[in-house]
C-alpha cells in the first residue's frame, strides 16, 4: 500500500472539477423537491392522498421505488428514487477510469514502476470513490436538515446515496480485473448496474400487484437502499448489507488484482483468425465489427426492459380494480384501457431516454477512434471522412431504432390486451428525439472535438427534466428543452406528425454541421 | 516527371504554437528519403499534413503531383502509410488488421503478406490488444508493405523493433529500392539505418529544414578530426581560417577542420614534419548531434 497517499492526491488533482460537481450537484438535487412538494401538497391531507395514488403507480414505482409513508420527508427521499442509480454509475465510472483506463494506457506501468505498492492503485480509487460518496451523502444531509427535516431521517437519506455509491464503486473494481480493455469492464459494470435496477423494477412492481417475485428487488443493491426507507422506517439494517456487499466486492477485487499481470485480464486471450473475413472490405464492415458488441448488449438489455414493463402492465389494471379510490380516479380519466396507455406512454418515454444514451454512447466512438489513433490509420487510406464518419454513424441512428423496437415488441406482446401497434408505435416516436441527442454528439464531435464528452450533458439534462421538470413545475420553456417534451405521447395521445418531422429536421441540421466540421478539421485534434 | 513530394514554405499552427514554420520538403520519385530532426520538431505534423489528416496554414504542397487536403482519397490508394504510434483494434487479430487496411488500401499481394509475415515473424492471429509495440508495428508494416503502392510514408517504423527485426526491415526496403519505381518518406532515429537505406535526407528542427541533401553533400559540410604527431612546434596553425579546437601537448596536436580548409590545413602540417596522424571523417552522429543542436538557423 507504499504511495497511496500521493495517489489519492494524484486521483483528487485529475478530478478535481468532476468529482466535486457530481457528489455536490446529486447532493443537492433533493433539496429542490422539499420546497415543490412542501409548496404542492402544503397539508398532510392533501400529501396522503398524492402518495396514496403515487405508491399504486407503477410508471412511478419503476422509476423511483416503493412508497411507504407521506410524511415531506418520505415523498423527497421516494422521489429521489432514481439518483441512487447515477450515483451508482458515477462510481463504477470513477473507480474504472482510474483503474483499468490508466493501465490500459499504460500510465498504471509507469506508475507501478515507482516505489508504489502492487494494490495502492486499485486502493486508492476505490477509497477516493468512496470518499466521494461520502461526500455526496454529507452534503445530501445537510442539505436536508438545512430544509428543516428530521436528523435522523436525512442521515439515513444521506446514507442511501454514499452507500450506493460504495457498492458500485466495489463492483467497478471488480470489473476492472476481469477484461483487459476498459471500455469491457466499463460494460461490464454498467450491465451489473442495469441488471440490479432491472431486479427492483421487477420486484417493487411484482410487490403492486401479487407480490410472488418481490424477492426479486432484494437481489439488488439498489433494492437494499431503497429499503432502507429514510423519514420512515430508518432501517439501518438493509445499509449493512450494503457495507458488507461493498467490502466483499472490494477484497474480491483486491484478490483477483493479485492472482493477474499487469495488462492482463482474468479471461485469457484466445487466438484468432489469421486472415480477415472476405466481407471485411469496407469502412462499414469494419465498423459493424466494431458496433456489433455494443448493439448486442444494448438489445439484450432493452429486451429484458421491455420484459419487465410488458409483464407488469397486467398488474396495473388489478390494482384498479383492487384499490377503489383508485378505481374512481382512474375511471375518471377514462378508464382502464387510459390507464394502461399512459402507462405504456411513459415507459416510452423513459425507455426513450436510455435508448439516446446508447446513441451518444455510439457516436462518441468517432472521438475514441480518433484518440486512440484508429482514425489515423483509416484515414490514411482510401477511405474519405464522410465513409468514415458516415460508417459509425449508421449505428447511432440506427441502434437506437433497433433497441427500441426490442423493448416495444417484448413488452408489448407480453401485454396481449394491448394493441401492438400503438405499443410499438409509441416507443418508435422516441426515435426523432432520440437523434437530435445523437446530433449534438455529433456537432460536439466535429466542431470542438475537446469537448464531445460534453454530449453527456444532453441526456442528463433531459433526465433532469423528466425527473424534476413536473414536480418542479418548471416553465415550459425549461421542460421545452428537452426533445423528449416535443414527442407525442403514445399509446392514447394524439399522433401528430409535426413534432416527429421537426425532431428530425433539428437533428439532420446539427449531425450535417458536425459532419461538414468533421470533413474540415485536423484529425487527430 | 513530377516530385513525389513536393512542399515549400509550409506553415501549421496549433493556437499560438508554430509547429511548422516555412518547412521545405522535396521527396524525388524513386527515392528512399530519410526525414530526420529531434522529438518535436514536426516530423510527424509534416506527415499528417502531406497524408490530408491536417490541414498547413501557409505554403503549398504537393503529393504524387495532387493535393494532399482536397484528393486524399483518391492519392491514398497510391500510398501506403505506417504511423509512428501503431495502435491496433483491440478485437480484432493482426491478420484482420494487415487485410482490412490493405483492401481499404485497393487490395494487397497474398504472397507478398505470407512473405513478409514469415521475415518478421509475426503471429497474425492474435488480438491487436495483446501485441507488444514492436509487434503492432509490424503488423502496420506488413500492411503496408504488401501494398501495391508508389508511395510508402513511414514515421520511425523500427523503433520498436529488436535488432534482428531491424535488420529484416532493412533488407525489405533495399528489396523495394531495387525495384526502383517505389518512393519511400523514412522519419528515423536510427543514423544507421539512415546511411544504409537514404538516397538523400532532410534534417528539421523547429519546423523547418536545416539541411537537405545527399549524405555525402552533408558531409562536406561537417568537420574532419585531426590527431597528430608532429615534429616541430604547430605554427600558423591556430591563425588558419576553419580549424577549430585546437589544442597542443607536448608535440600532439589535436583540432577539427571545416572541410574546405582540410587542404590547407594538412600543407600546414606537412611544412612542420609530421610523426604519426590519424584523421576521422565526421561521424553521422556528430553530423546529426550539430545539427540538432545548432542553436541559430539559418
Amino acid at each position: 500500500m507504499t504511495g497511496i497517499g500521493s495517489l489519492i492526491r494524484l486521483m483528487l488533482r485529475r478530478d478535481r472539477v468532476l468529482m466535486p460537481l457530481w457528489a455536490v450537484v446529486l447532493g443537492l438535487v433533493p433539496a429542490g423537491y422539499v420546497a415543490s412538494i412542501d409548496s404542492l401538497f402544503p397539508t398532510a391531507v392533501e400529501r396522503a392522498q398524492y402518495a396514496r395514488i403515487s405508491a399504486g403507480n407503477a410508471g412511478f414505482v419503476a422509476l423511483y421505488g416503493p412508497l411507504h409513508g407521506s410524511s415531506l420527508g418520505e415523498l423527497v427521499a421516494w422521489r429521489a428514487g432514481f439518483l441512487p442509480v447515477m450515483a451508482g454509475l458515477f462510481a463504477l465510472l470513477t473507480v474504472i477510469r482510474h483503474t483499468r483506463t490508466d493501465e490500459e494506457a499504460g500510465r498504471s506501468e509507469l506508475i507501478g514502476a515507482a516505489a508504489v505498492g502492487r494494490q495502492a492503485q486499485l486502493a486508492a480509487a476505490l477509497i477516493t470513490t468512496c470518499a466521494a460518496g461520502l461526500v455526496l451523502g454529507g452534503v445530501l444531509f445537510l442539505a436536508m436538515i438545512g430544509q428543516d427535516l428530521p436528523v435522523g431521517g436525512s442521515l439515513a437519506f444521506g446514507a442511501e446515496m454514499a452507500l450506493v455509491a460504495w457498492v458500485f464503486a466495489g463492483i467497478g473494481g471488480v470489473a476492472a480485473q476481469l477484461t483487459s480493455g476498459a471500455r469491457n469492464a466499463r460494460s461490464i459494470a454498467i450491465v451489473a448496474l442495469g441488471v440490479a435496477y432491472v431486479l427492483r423494477v421487477g420486484g417493487d412492481i411484482s410487490a403492486l400487484g401479487d407480490g410472488t417475485l418481490a424477492w426479486l428487488s432484494w437481489l439488488s443493491p439498489i433494492g437494499w437502499v431503497h429499503h432502507i426507507f429514510p423519514y420512515g422506517a430508518n432501517a439501518w439494517w438493509p445499509a449493512l448489507l450494503t457495507v458488507l456487499a461493498t467490502l466483499a466486492a472490494a477484497a474480491a477485487a483486491v484478490w483477483l488484482l493479485g492472482r493477474r499481470d499487469l495488462g492482463a485480464g482474468l479471461l485469457p486471450a484466445r487466438l484468432g483468425r489469421a486472415t480477415a473475413a472476405a466481407g471485411l472490405r469496407s469502412p462499414l464492415a469494419l465498423a459493424w465489427r466494431l458496433h456489433r458488441g455494443l448493439l448486442l448488449g444494448w438489445t439484450v438489455g432493452f429486451a429484458l426492459l421491455g420484459l419487465v414493463f410488458g409483464a407488469v402492465a397486467g398488474s396495473i389494471v388489478d390494482l384498479a380494480g383492487e384499490n377503489s379510490g383508485l378505481g374512481e380516479m382512474f375511471a375518471r380519466l377514462g378508464g382502464t384501457t387510459q390507464l394502461v396507455d399512459s402507462y405504456f406512454a411513459s415507459v416510452a418515454g423513459i425507455v426513450g431516454l436510455v435508448a439516446a444514451c446508447y446513441a451518444v454512447q455510439a457516436t462518441l466512438r468517432l472521438r475514441d477512434e480518433e484518440q486512440s489513433g484508429h482514425a489515423e490509420a483509416v484515414l490514411g487510406t482510401a477511405v474519405s471522412r464522410y465513409a468514415w464518419a458516415g460508417s459509425h454513424l449508421v449505428f447511432s441512428l440506427l441502434g437506437p431504432a433497433v433497441v427500441l423496437l426490442a423493448e416495444g415488441l417484448v413488452s408489448g406482446l407480453l401485454y396481449p390486451d394491448g394493441n401492438l401497434g400503438e405499443i410499438v408505435g409509441g416507443t418508435l416516436a422516441q426515435l426523432p428525439a432520440v437523434w437530435v441527442l445523437a446530433a449534438i454528439a455529433v456537432f460536439l464531435t466535429g466542431l470542438l472535438p475537446r469537448l464531445s464528452l460534453a454530449s453527456w450533458g444532453a441526456p442528463a439534462i433531459c433526465l433532469l427534466v423528466l425527473l424534476v421538470g413536473p414536480i418542479l413545475r418548471l416553465d415550459q420553456w425549461v421542460l421545452d428543452l428537452s426533445p423528449f417534451t416535443h414527442v407525442p405521447h403514445l399509446p392514447g395521445g394524439a399522433v401528430t406528425p409535426t413534432p416527429l418531422i421537426a425532431l428530425t429536421v433539428v437533428a439532420a441540421v446539427l449531425g450535417g454541421v458536425g459532419v461538414a466540421g468533421l470533413r474540415r478539421r485536423n484529425i487527430p485534434d | 516527371m513530377t516530385e513525389a513530394i513536393d512542399a515549400e514554405g509550409l506553415i501549421k499552427r496549433f493556437g499560438k504554437v508554430t509547429a511548422l514554420d516555412g518547412l521545405d520538403l522535396t521527396v524525388h520519385t524513386g527515392e528512399v528519403h530519410g526525414f530526420l530532426g529531434p522529438n518535436g520538431a514536426g516530423k510527424t505534423t509534416t506527415i499528417r499534413i502531406l497524408l490530408g489528416l491536417m490541414r498547413h496554414d501557409g505554403g503549398r504542397a504537393r503529393l504524387l503531383g495532387g493535393d494532399p487536403w482536397t484528393e486524399a482519397t483518391a492519392l491514398h490508394r497510391r500510398l501506403a502509410y505506417v504511423p509512428g504510434d501503431v495502435t491496433l483494434w483491440p478485437s480484432l487479430t493482426g491478420g484482420e488488421v494487415i487485410d482490412l487496411l490493405g483492401r481499404l488500401r485497393g487490395g494487397l499481394d497474398p504472397r507478398r503478406r505470407a512473405e513478409l509475415l514469415e521475415r518478421f515473424e509475426l503471429d497474425p492471429r492474435k488480438k491487436g490488444r495483446t501485441y507488444s509495440k514492436g509487434n503492432r508495428q509490424k503488423v502496420a508494416l506488413v500492411a503496408a508493405l504488401a501494398s501495391d503502392v508508389e508511395l510508402l510514408i513511414l514515421d520511425e517504423p523500427t523503433s520498436g523493433l529488436d535488432p534482428l527485426m531491424e535488420a529484416s526491415f532493412r533488407e525489405v526496403i533495399l528489396q523495394e529500392k531495387r525495384r526502383g519505381d517505389r518512393t519511400v518518406l523514412l522519419s528515423s532515429h536510427i543514423l544507421a539505418e539512415v546511411e544504409a537505406l537514404c538516397d538523400r535526407l532532410t534534417i528539421i528542427r523547429d519546423g523547418r529544414a536545416v539541411e537537405t541533401g545527399t549524405l555525402a553533400e552533408m558531409r562536406h559540410l561537417t568537420r574532419t578530426s585531426i590527431q597528430a604527431e608532429l615534429t616541430g612546434p604547430p605554427d600558423g596553425l591556430a591563425t588558419l581560417a576553419g580549424v577549430h579546437d585546437l589544442r597542443t601537448d607536448n608535440g600532439r596536436v589535436r583540432f577539427d577542420v571545416d572541410a574546405d580548409a582540410l587542404e590547407a590545413a594538412l600543407r600546414t602540417l606537412v611544412k612542420v614534419g609530421v610523426r604519426s596522424l590519424v584523421s576521422q571523417p565526421p561521424s553521422l552522429e556528430e553530423l546529426f548531434l550539430r545539427q540538432y543542436q545548432r542553436e541559430d538557423v539559418k
